[in-house]
């Protein structure tokens, strides 16, 4: 029988901090065999081995700032076959996002001493707003777990397995006691994507939603709750307003606390 | 004469994106540089206007890989600011998360990053296939640093247990217990590793550095101490301004750090081992005896072994604290917010890191000025380059071009905190 050829990973790297991609050398029990069941073809943070593509995957970390990122995301996608954005940038295009709602100009010159040497686009995008994607995993940083999920369900030709409910219920499932109603702690798992396995409530602190919103959130009705808790219209604003700020729901609720 | 050029358009195995330019003119190397091109992200300036007690999670997101060293300085800057001590017990947990993150990016450097260039491989996975034993190790001890990151931060990467002073919630002391044979398990690996790296095939360079790093009087320094070098220097973190400053030159995205009156300088592994030699463990002494780098290493390719020498005291420490480990009454200390200017720096893996902070009455971030180690190190990287090539330069192209990279990943470079792409080229005249 003839042997199959594996399929060729690529791992890529846009506007990030390189949480997201660490996460697959953080499988330290499952690497070895990662690498015995794909090719890893291109993934510069791990080996110096460049192998051309096409790919058959290609994990993309980060969001796009640069006029020559999106023109370098437009090539990714022409050689890879499916292609998945891991992590808060990819997806939602990160806490660098923040300039989206500022003048980049000014925030250059904060930074700075020559601003002129800097070249940089005044947004910070998801790779979606770029390039079709065909599956996004959440999370600032993502979960291992569920990174070796979509592996999985990539090898196995199905599609992966990662609840779109919210932080609130796998909250209830691993049986915390809530922070809410129990401590008056305000808390955004009622709005926020799960598979994190709810650890800040673990750690009696309230969400801080860095899993971006989940399936059909009602963020105006939590906000209300959060009010009742001592959340200032401001503090409402940024807790929205951080890791997933270019999510659509999340942006919408900054934006009806803005000043 | 016939002019060269070579050219690498991503520099594998170190976090972020920068280029390299080597000239060389005569058979020497003329000009060295390190361009660094990871777009900016400009974390200093949306700080601005958020609450203090935001930053430790913010900064954090600078960094994939020592997001606790990020955490650390923020809580410490700020406490400055607000005028709180954090001590006993949760002192000793801030210790123990910075000992998982040392383990865990050390741990990550030696084996997957910078021993392949020793071993001749492309990557850990293409040097399992040889050497398997050895990278199962190295993965051990990297769980087992991720694992304790996890017990007390919540998760690896960025975690979320941090507030400005101290934690959410401290660790139950049965918990750490439990984990005490892990950390022996890790301690016993580290060990080994110490050996093996020593055993690597090093060229016979070495390098004069002002070396800076802080120093404390009981303690190889993690979070606290004053900043001192080999030539004299010695001060609070409260008068960096006043001795160092920053320069942002065209071809960087990060801005290069120097002291104000001598210029560069080198923080991290190399500078840290040489200042606190004495207050290294008397396992970590006998061991770095053995492997022949006691008590000052100036040749940066056996960097790699003052990091073997650096996890081992971790896995030291971390076993130290959690032995005398009780969990404290409160997690954390309380503070009203007022207006004020705070300071820290600790050590991040990587090296020294400042972080300062102006704070408006109520408790809004008005400034922020962070320097990670990378860009600290960027101009000891140029002169590396610059100093160390020579000898080399009649090498064919390929083996040249390794020999930069490998200069280059002595540092574990961290560009996405400077500010992995390094696209070398070598101009020959």
């Amino acid at each position: 029988m003839a042997t199959r050829r594996k399929p060729k990973l690529a791992v890529w790297k846009f506007a990030s901090c390189d949480g997201c991609q660490l996460s697959l050398l953080d499988c330290e029990d499952e690497l070895l065999a990662i690498a015995g069941a794909v090719e890893i073809a291109y993934f510069a943070e791990a080996t110096s081995a460049f192998v051309k593509g096409p790919y058959d995957l290609s994990l993309v970390e980060g969001s796009i700032t640069t006029a020559h990122d999106a023109e370098r995301i437009r090539n990714v996608r022409a050689k890879s076959k499916a292609l998945v954005t891991i992590g808060a940038c990819a997806t939602a295009g990160g806490v660098q996002a923040l300039r989206n709602f500022a003048d980049v100009e000014a925030f250059t010159s904060v930074v700075y001493a020559h601003p002129e040497y800097i070249s940089t686009l005044g947004t910070s995008t998801p790779i979606a707003a770029h390039v079709p994607v065909d599956f996004e995993l959440r999370g600032c940083p993502i979960d291992k777990g569920q990174l070796i999920e979509v592996l999985s369900a990539f090898l196995a030709g199905r599609k992966p397995v990662t609840p779109a409910h919210s932080v609130c219920l796998d909250c209830k499932l691993k049986g915390n006691v809530c922070v809410t109603v129990a401590h008056g702690t305000p808390c955004i798992g009622p709005v926020t994507h799960a598979g994190c396995g709810a650890i800040c409530p673990s750690y009696d602190r309230g969400c801080y939603g860095c899993f971006g919103p989940m399936e059909t959130p009602n963020a105006a009705a939590l906000s209300r709750e959060l009010a009742r808790h001592g959340m200032s219209r401001d503090q409402i604003h940024r807790v929205y307003r951080t890791f997933n700020t270019a999510a659509e729901p999340f942006r919408e609720e900054a934006e009806r606390h803005g000043s | 004469m016939a002019r060269k050029t070579i050219k690498v358009d991503y520099l594998a195995r170190v976090e972020g994106e920068g280029a390299l330019t080597v000239v060389i003119r005569n058979g020497a190397v003329a000009d060295a540089q390190l361009r660094i091109f990871e777009p900016p992200r400009f974390f200093e300036a949306f700080l601005r206007g958020r609450a203090y007690g935001e930053a430790p999670d913010i900064t954090a997101r600078i960094c994939g890989i020592c997001p606790v060293a990020y955490q650390m300085s923020a809580v410490h800057a700020m406490e400055d600011v607000l005028g709180i001590k954090v001590g006993g017990q949760l002192r000793a947990l801030r210790r123990l998360l910075y000992c998982g993150e040392w383990i865990e990016s050390h741990t990550l450097h030696v084996y997957m990053l910078h021993a392949p260039d020793f071993l001749g491989y492309h990557g850990a996975v293409e040097m399992a296939r040889d050497h398997a034993d050895i990278v199962k190790r190295g993965l051990e001890l990297k769980k087992i640093g991720n694992a304790l990151m996890t017990i007390v931060g919540g998760r690896e990467v960025h975690p979320v247990n941090v507030r400005v002073g101290g934690f959410y919630k401290a660790p139950r002391k049965r918990d750490l217990l439990a984990f005490a044979g892990e950390l022996r398990r890790a301690r016993d690996l580290a060990l080994e590793t110490v050996r093996w790296t020593a055993g690597l095939d090093f060229p016979d360079r070495t390098r004069e550095y002002e070396l800076v790093s802080l120093s404390h009087p009981d303690e190889y320094p993690m979070n606290e101490g004053r900043i001192v070098s080999n030539r004299g220097l010695d001060i609070d973190a409260r008068e960096y301004d006043a001795h160092f400053e920053e320069i942002h030159v065209a071809h960087s995205n990060a801005l290069q750090a120097r002291i104000r009156e001598r210029g560069h300088y080198l923080v991290g592994p190399l500078a840290r081992f040489a200042l606190n030699f004495d207050k290294l463990s008397p396992l970590c002494r006998e061991a770095a005896h053995e492997a022949g780098i006691a008590p000052i290493c100036t040749n940066p390719y056996q960097s790699i072994v003052v990091r073997a020498v650096e996890v081992l005291y971790a896995c030291d420490e971390a076993l130290r604290i959690v032995e005398d480990y009780e969990e404290p009454d409160q997690p954390f200390i309380a503070a009203e917010p007022r207006a004020g200017v705070g300071q820290a720096a600790t050590e991040a893996p990587r090296g020294m890191i400042y972080h300062r902070y102006r704070l408006a009455e109520d408790g809004k971030i008005e400034d922020a000025v962070i320097i990670p180690p990378t860009s600290q190190n960027q101009a000891s990287v140029e002169d590396d380059l610059k100093v160390l090539i020579n000898g080399w330069i009649d090498l064919p192209e390929d083996e040249l071009r390794h020999r930069c990279e490998q200069t280059v990943r002595n540092y574990d470079p961290c560009i996405s905190c400077a500010t992995h792409f390094l696209d070398l080229r070598v101009d020959r005249e």
